[in-house]
Parts: C-alpha cells; structure tokens; sequence
C-alpha cells in the first residue's frame, strides 16, 4: 500500500497537519490552486488539461427553481444556499433545522428514500465537515441533496426517526467522521473495533495510520502493514 | 487345567460364533460404511455434472482409505469446558448401538452375523435407537450452543419418528405374525409376494421417518450445516468425530436391512415361487462379471500403470465373485450353497438400493424447517401410521374369517390409508394457511432499540 | 463465545440464549457476525457486527488517481466486479462532463448485463445451499463458468475484471464476442428451466420461503433496501428504467414484481430478472454500432471541481458512488453507496420471530456481498 510515495494527503497539505505532513513528500503536484470548498467559490481549472471540447466553465450554478422556493418559503434563513452542479441540484442547509427539513422533505416533497448519507471533510473551513443526505423520489423520479455545515464540535439531529436507513449510515459517518448524532438509538461504530482510536475518513488521519495499540493488543502483531 | 481357563474354553466353545461375527462387524463395517461414502461422493458428483474423488486410486476408489488414515492421525481436540468423561463415551456409544444392532440382522439365510432370537426385529430396532443417547450426551457435553441445539432437535426428532416407524412396522409385523428375522422372511416367501406389495403405505412411512431417523437429508436438521455448523458434532473432530460418522452409516445399514426384511422381501429373489423366472438366479453372477468386464475395459484408459494394475485386480476381484456365485448353479454337488449366496447378493442389493434412495432424496430436494419436521411427523405420519395398522389388521380379518381375496382386502385398506392420508394432508395445508395468516411475526415492542442493529 | 454469553446473560433475561452466528459460520456468506437473542429456537432479535472485512477503501480513494482506484472497486461485490466498475466509470465521465461512445455503451451492457446473470447465479446456489439443496449450486457455478470464461476472453480477468475505463473500455471486443454470448444465452434459457424444476415447485422449498423475511413496500423504502429485495415487495421500480445509463433506454425489458415481499417472491423476481438480462444480451448483440470505444478523455484526469452523485442498478440494488473533486489528479472524497450494507439493515425487521432455520433463509435472500458491506 505503501509502494507510491506520492500523493498528499490534503490538498492543503502545505498546511502543517499533525499526521498528513509527516508521509507526505515535498514533491507535491502543482495543482494545490484548486479551492478546497467548490460551493463557495468555484473556480474553473485554467489550464486545458481536461479533455471536454469546451474548456469547463463554471460547474456550480445557483438554483433557483420551484423546488427551492418552497424550500425557502417554508424554511426563510435555514437554507443557507441552493445550487445545481452538473445538472444536480443541492440544497445547504442550516444543522439546526435538519430534522424539520428532513421531514418536510420526506412528507411534503415526498423524497421518500433517503439513498445514502455521508460526510466531507473540509479541514480547513471554519465548519469543518459537510453531511450529504442524498434524497430519492420515488412519485417524481428526482433526487436532491442536502449538504449541512457541521463545525468539528457540533452534533446533529439523527435521521433516523424520520428514515431508518439512516441508523446504520449516521453509524458509519460516526466511526469514519466522528460526528455524532443525537437522538440516535445506538450510537456506536459500525465498522472499526469499538476500542478504536481515531476516525480515519477524516483528513488528518494518514492513510497509514492506525490504532497501533489496539492492533498490537488485539490482533498481537506490531503493526498492520 | 485351572478351573478359570476351563470356564473361557466352554465359554468360547458356546459362543464362537457370537464372537467370531462381531470381530467381523467390527473389522468390516468400517470399511463398507468407507466405501458408502465414497458412493455417495460419486454419485452426488455424477447428479452435479462432476467428477467427484479421482486422486486417491483410480477413480478415487482408495479415497476412504486415505480418509480413515487422515482422521486417525488428526489433532484430538477435546473443548477447555467440555466434560470430558461423557464427551469421550458419547460417540462410542453411538457406534456401539449402531454395531451392536447389526447383531441380529440376516444377510441373507446363510449369513445371520448372530443368533435368530425370537424378539429379532424388535432387538435391531430397540438397541439401534439408543444410539440416541450419544447424540445427545455428545451435544451437551460439548458445551456449545450449536451442539446442544443438534442435540436437542435431534431427540425431538428421533422420538418423533422412532413412533411412526414403529407403527410402520407393525403393520409389516401382522403380516407376518412374528418377530424372528428369519420366519419374517420365510412367511413372505410363503405369501408369495414382498410385503411392501401388501402394504404400501407403511413401507413410504418407513422410508420417510427411517430417513429422519438417520439424520439424512431433507431431516438432516440436527447437523444442518447452514444452521447449526454440525449440530450436536460440531466440537468433535479427527477419531472421535469418526466414529459418529461410523455409527450414522451403520445406522443407515440397519435400516435398510429392517426395511429389506420386512417390506421387500429379504434375501428372495424376485419371484422366488415362479418357476419361469429361474433364470433370475443367473443374474446375481452375470452382474458382477458385468462389472467386472468393464473394469477390464477401463483398465487400459487409466493413465498410470499402478491404476492400471489397481483395475486389473478389481476386475479379478469381481470374476472371482461371478464365479463363486455362478459355480453353484452349474455344479449339480454343490446346489445347496445356492439359497446362501444368493440370498446374500439379493439382500445385498436391496439394501444397496434403499441406501442409493437416501442419496438421491440428498441430493434432490432442500431441508425442511424444524417446525415443519414436527409437524409432518405428528400431524401426518404417525395418524397415517395408526389408521394403516388398524386397516392392515381389518383387512386380515376379513380375509381370514371372511374369506376374501387377500389383494381385494388389502386393495380396499389401502385405498382406505390413502384416503386418509389426503385429508390429513388438507388438514395440515389449512392450518398452515390460518397458522400464517393469523400469526405474522411477533413485532418486539423493542423499548431500546439496542438490536435493531 | 463463553465471555459474550455470560456478558449478556446480565443483560437480556435469564430464558434467553445468545447465539454466535459467525464470523466463522458455513451460511453468514463470508464473515458477518449476527448474534441472535434466541427463545429456544425462534429469533427475539439480531444484531450484527461487521467491519471483518473493511479495508478503507474510501480512504484509498483519496489516495489514488481516478483511474489507479478504478480496480479497487471490483473488490467491493466481488461476484459482480463489472456493475461495480460500470458505476464508477460513469459516474467519473459525469464529473468530467464526457461520455463513452456508443459502441462502448453497448458492449458496457452486455457486460454488466452478463454480470448480473453470475451475480444471481452466485446468490441462488448459495441460497438453495443454505436450505439444504446441495445441487443447484453446480449447476449455478456451471453457468457462471461460461459467464467467466467470455469475460476472460475478453479482458483476461475472470473475477475482478477491471473491464471498463474511464471514458469507454480498453479493450474491443474480441471476433467471437457476439457468438459466445449468444451461444450463452440460446443455452441458458434451458438451464434456468432445470433451476425451476428442482427448486420453483417444490414444496419444501415453497414452505421454507414463503412468508419468511417478509417486507412490505412501505418498510422497504424506509429502510433503503432496493433492487430485487424492493421489487419483490411490488415496487415496479428498477434504476435501468427509472434514469436509464449506459445503453439502457435501447433495449426491451420487463421490470419483474413480486407481491408479499417474502422470501419467495424474492427468489422469483431474481429468476424472472436473469431471464430478462439475457434477454437484454440477445437484443444488444444483434446490434453493436460501430465506432469508437474510448471517448475523449485526457492521460491525466483533471475533473473540475465539484461534486457527483451517480447510481446505478448493481445486481444487488442501488450502486451509488458519490465523488468530490477538488480540481487535482485524485479525488478529495469518494463515497460508495453499497446496496448490501444498506439491505443488510433490514435482517433485523425480517428475522424477527422466525426461526433460526430462517434467518440463515433470509440472510440468504437478501444477497449480500460481505466485501461490499464492509468496504
């Protein structure tokens, strides 16, 4: 796993991270201008390195069709901003109004399936992660996403009241992300051992990192690799 | 002489054969219920569009062999929080019982392994079903949930079965009015006719419950591998795991040889009274020389020599047979080895036949559920079984003290078990369909959801 | 095992036994763990515990260029590395704003089409495994055979395939592509037969299926589970249909629909969807356009900022890979949307009440891929 010594861990890998920096080379590819958060500031690539026939214009576009202004006429302030990228539309919302949105979206909008529910990592933001509900309509063949700014220190409502698909996937962002969920009935990891240091799909977390005194008690071996 | 040497000399006097017959049980039913196996290995390989054994020998002939060796030489494994004494007894007395109820079966009119005592049938059968005792003291012994549960469905299920083939049985048992192995085959020969002829009915309820009662597939439930791993023998291994093995494939035997002695007729041949079918009695020699003949003719295709030489001395092996069995129809001197060996070879088959059915059934259909095992088993099979004995006991009476037909009596009985038999099945149909509606899964009213997983 | 029982005996009441199903059991279909709260032998509840198998693969992602992470998906379902690697593809394309060519489309169906036949074929031998049938696993894995042998002729690869690229596929499809997957197909419409006369009337079987692991539509939705699992509860609902990809929206077929959502009707609908996948092979065979099979797509993958969400229709439910870019060579976060993980939730809902024959009946029935649920 170890055999290609490339790749930064970040794209701000210049940043000093406590564990990125140390595995990653100083022979970063130049392409670190690229903005770490695309919602705000979506800046097209300059150079001509993507093959489309057009060079990319700006992928994001702000939304502003029926969907979202039901949205904003129910919920005013919370939805922070509505955009379309590549054709997908997506709606930023407030965390504080996450399970009222939830639920309007379930009961109003019939976005019936909650398809998947995860988390980005953006260390660098002031808040720092993003969760991604993916929404799927059945009645209208659709889907939608619901992205919530989450600060490293803040929790979320749980979904899992409103969708129970949610109980296993807010589990998985648990253990991966280390945001937890409250209200959620079993908040726990899913996938790493329970004594598990540390949550590794964040971007500080090398990718050759591990719970060294777990795997040395557990499994008996000095290290994983 | 001392007085204790005397006492082993008439004892052994007395006994020898006794004694003789059980060092051949002992010496020989490992080594058929070996080649069983590797029947049965081929066979299902055959139904699975494959080959099967093929390493060890030609064809993989030696592979039980090899298997035997393996499991002798494997790692004892006795569990931490097993208890000991009974884990180590528990497979022995399943095999004893299996062995020990060997004892009073016929292999043909020459070959009873031991002696003809009048409560025969009853011994096999009564001794076989202790090898109950080591399943289960097995499974609680080795201290494991997937044995306890093996060991637990396995009682059920055997005390369940155990019922209907004994009415089974009866039913056979009235026919012939005894429980001597030998006159039960002497009265079929009388009657002219196998008793599965008679009776049906009670020959498809042996089958079935003699089924469950071995644990074979599809009531294979007390060692459902997708289950319960092995059920009550999942702690065991290498020898001890070996003679469980042992003692299911002797298990087997038994009852193939209880279901070829009562219902088809023993060592007879087919038609042992109609003298224009003599030309049966030839057939026992021309089958092995058959086979035998085509080892021959494998022999040649085989890609190495020493299978090749292996092919041969099968092939010789068989001749030999053919000519053991053929040598008394031809010598006039020697007629009376006739009813011995071909009795043997007919019993032989039979059971080989009853066995081949197990297999089949195997490889064919699923497994039922536990519930659904108890349930064809009390709410079917042991009513049928009740209504055949007493339809088989009507129809004696009235061909006895009446005098009708004996085919018309058993005709109208048998008619009668069936008609009785559908009902039954409707009945069972009609609670399953309320049972399913009326009960949907009980929903836990889960206060924490702490499983919900 | 002895530790966990006592453990829990303080926790659950004293008539309650736990049993250890797994990681190290014939029918958890790799190494999940469910423990069962049992009352003698019917189920009060489950829990699983899974992760045996996680190998980060999200996090590898972030590590990799997109087309170096292109074959770590083929080892999540490992028995449909095809489906897995088609999602992927296309879901890259969209970030890059490209698309395959239409040849490429085409032969990406048949493939994916092809994969979904293993894939069943895989889940009804071990599923009739599980109940206690031993045949119908041979003649599952004699199909499949044939199925493996044309991927192998064609990328050489027979379980992760890595069949397509980013863009289109690597390789054209060899001489005698059309005449193997036809000779497959004319062929398997005679084997699927001999699937139905052992299983499909049989009545043990009918008896361990029917009414076990049932889930109506409505708790289907609330709990994710899609694919044949939703569709057997009569949803007539199936990704290819709904946002036809690849070259889907060319071909004729029947979306198959179940009715009590039990483990029956599941069985049904995944036989009845092999027969419509080779029917899809047949049509898509007869017309290959010519033409291209690699679209316009650069050495190094640069896809603009931004983000992707793209789904589609694995042999097991929805396949979904949710993709970030940040504008460099490696994607700043890939995530997998796994069908079984989500499916493998409703074990609980279905399993309870049943018996322990039963959840080894319905563990089955939901497909599960013990590489994908884990990652």
């Amino acid at each position: 796993m170890a055999d290609e010594p490339k790749a930064p861990q970040s794209p701000e890998s210049p940043k000093p991270d406590s564990a990125g920096a140390k595995s990653a080379p100083p022979t970063a590819p130049a392409s670190a201008e690229a903005a770490p958060f695309p919602a705000a500031k979506p800046a097209a690539p300059a150079r001509p390195a993507p093959p489309p026939p057009k060079p990319p214009v700006v992928m994001q576009i702000p939304l502003d069709n029926d969907l979202t202004k039901r949205y904003r006429e129910q919920f005013g302030a919370a939805i922070l901003d509505a955009i379309e990228d590549r054709k997908q539309p997506y709606l930023v919302i407030a965390a504080t109004q996450l399970a009222e949105i939830a639920r309007y979206s379930r009961d109003v909008e019939k976005f019936d399936l909650l398809e998947d529910y995860t988390a980005v990592d953006w260390p660098r933001r002031e808040k720092r992660f993003d969760l991604i509900a993916i929404l799927y309509s059945f009645p209208h063949n659709m889907r939608l996403r619901l992205k919530i700014p989450l600060a490293a220190d803040e929790t979320a409502a749980s979904l899992v009241e409103i969708w129970p698909t949610a109980n296993w996937l807010e589990r998985e962002i648990f253990d991966m992300f280390g945001i937890s969920f409250n209200g959620h009935p079993d908040m726990k990891r899913i996938l790493l051992p329970e004594e598990w240091q540390g949550h590794p799909l964040r971007k500080d977390y090398d990718i050759l990192q591990q719970d060294t005194a777990w795997v040395r008690e557990n499994l008996g071996i000095a290290s994983g690799q | 002489m001392s007085p204790t040497l005397q006492a082993v000399l008439a004892f052994v006097q007395t006994w020898w054969v006794e004694l003789v017959s059980g060092v051949v049980i002992v010496a020989v039913v490992p080594l058929v219920a070996g080649y069983i196996v590797l029947m049965e290995r081929k066979l299902m390989a055959d139904m699975q569009a494959r080959l099967g054994p093929m390493r060890v020998g030609p064809h993989g002939l030696l592979q039980p062999i090899a298997d035997a060796v393996k499991l002798l030489i494997k790692e004892d494994i006795i569990p931490d929080n097993a208890d000991k004494v009974v884990f180590w007894i528990a497979p022995v007395v399943s095999m004893t019982a299996a062995l020990t109820s060997m004892g009073a079966i016929a292999f043909g009119p020459a070959f009873q392994v031991a002696r003809d005592i009048n409560v025969g049938l009853l011994f096999v059968i009564g001794v076989s079903s202790l090898g109950i005792f080591g399943i289960v003291l097995g499974g609680w012994a080795s201290n494991s949930h997937y044995s306890i549960m093996g060991a637990l469905r396995s009682t059920a299920q055997l005390v369940s079965y155990e019922t209907a083939a004994g009415l089974a049985l009866v039913s056979g048992l009235l026919l012939a009015g005894t429980l001597k192995i030998r006159a039960i085959v002497d009265a079929q020969q009388h009657f002219g006719v196998w008793f599965v002829f008679l009776a049906p009915v009670a020959f498809f309820i042996y089958v079935v419950a003699s089924i469950a009662e071995t644990n074979r597939a599809p009531f294979d439930l007390p060692e459902a591998e997708s289950e319960l791993v092995a059920g009550y023998m999942t702690e065991y291994s290498g020898f001890r795991w070996a003679l469980y093995f042992l003692g299911e494939y002797a298990n087997m035997i038994v009852v193939g040889a209880v279901a070829t002695t009562l219902f088809l007729g023993g060592w007879l041949r087919p038609f042992p009274n109609v003298r224009w079918m003599n030309w049966l009695d030839a057939l026992p020699a021309l089958f092995t020389a058959a086979v035998g003949a085509y080892c021959v003719y494998r022999a040649g295709k085989q890609p190495v020599r020493v299978q090749t030489w292996f092919m041969w001395g099968v092939a010789l092996a068989c001749f030999v047979v053919a000519l053991i069995l053929a040598v008394p129809l031809l010598v006039a001197p020697l007629k009376f080895l006739v009813p011995g060996l071909h009795g043997a070879f007919w019993f032989l088959l039979k059971i080989s036949a009853y066995i081949y059915l197990f297999m089949w059934l195997r490889f064919t259909l699923p497994r039922y559920r536990f519930d659904q095992l108890m349930h064809l088993g009390w709410y079917i099979l042991i009513p049928l079984a009740i209504v055949n004995v007493l339809a088989v006991g009507v129809a004696m009476i009235l061909e006895m003290e009446y005098g009708w037909n004996r085919w018309l009596a058993m005709l109208l009985t048998t008619v009668i078990t069936l008609a009785t038999a559908l009902f039954l099945l409707r009945l069972n149909d009609k609670r399953a369909a309320a049972a399913s509606s009326a009960a949907p899964p009980p929903e836990e009213p889960s206060t924490e959801d702490s499983y919900a997983g | 095992m002895q530790d966990d029982a006592a453990q829990n005996q303080t926790l659950l009441g004293a008539d309650e036994l736990v049993l250890n199903m797994g990681p190290q059991h014939p029918s958890t279909h790799g190494v999940l763990r469910v423990k069962l709260k049992l009352d003698g032998e019917r189920v009060r509840g489950t829990e699983c515990v899974i992760g045996y198998l996680h190998r980060g693969v999200e996090k590898i992602a972030e590590n990799r260029s997109y087309q170096q992470f292109a074959p770590y998906v083929d080892r999540m379902d490992y028995v449909a590395a095809v489906s897995n690697g088609l999602g992927y593809c296309e879901a890259v394309e969209k970030l890059l704003n490209v698309e395959a060519p239409p040849r490429a489309k085409v032969i990406r169906t048949i493939m994916t089409e092809l994969q979904r036949i293993a894939s069943h074929l895989i889940w009804l031998g071990t599923h009739a495994l599980d109940i206690g049938a031993l045949t119908p696993l041979f003649y599952c894995l004699r199909e499949r055979e044939e199925i493996l042998k044309i991927f192998e002729k064609y990328c050489g690869a027979r379980l992760t395939t890595h069949a397509f690229r980013i863009g289109g596929l690597q390789y054209e499809a060899y001489d005698s592509f059309e005449k193997d997957v036809e000779r497959f197909c004319k062929d398997f419409e005679r084997r699927i037969q001999e699937y139905v006369d052992l299983l499909t009337g049989n009545s043990i079987w009918i008896g361990r299926t029917r009414n076990v692991g049932v889930l109506s539509a409505e708790e289907c939705i609330a709990l994710g589970a899609s694919g044949p699992v939703l569709r057997a509860s009569g949803v007539k609902w199936d990704l290819r249909k709904a946002q036809p990809y690849a070259a889907y929206d060319q071909y004729k077929f029947e979306i198959p629909v179940g009715t009590n959502g039990d483990t029956y009707d599941r069985y049904m609908v995944r036989m009845e969807e092999m027969r419509q996948s080779r029917l899809i092979c047949l049509q898509a065979i007869e017309n290959i356009p010519a033409g291209p099979i690699m679209g316009k797509v650069g050495k190094v993958l640069k896809p603009p900022a931004g983000e992707i969400y793209h789904s589609i229709e694995a042999p097991k439910g929805i396949l979904g890979y949710y993709i970030v870019s940040d504008g460099t060579t490696q994607p700043y976060r890939v995530r997998i949307r796994p069908p079984s993980f989500i499916n493998l939730q409703a074990l609980d809902k279905m399993a309870r009440g049943h018996l322990v024959a039963d959840v080894v009946a319905i563990i089955g029935t939901l497909d599960i891929v013990l590489g994908e649920v884990d990652r």
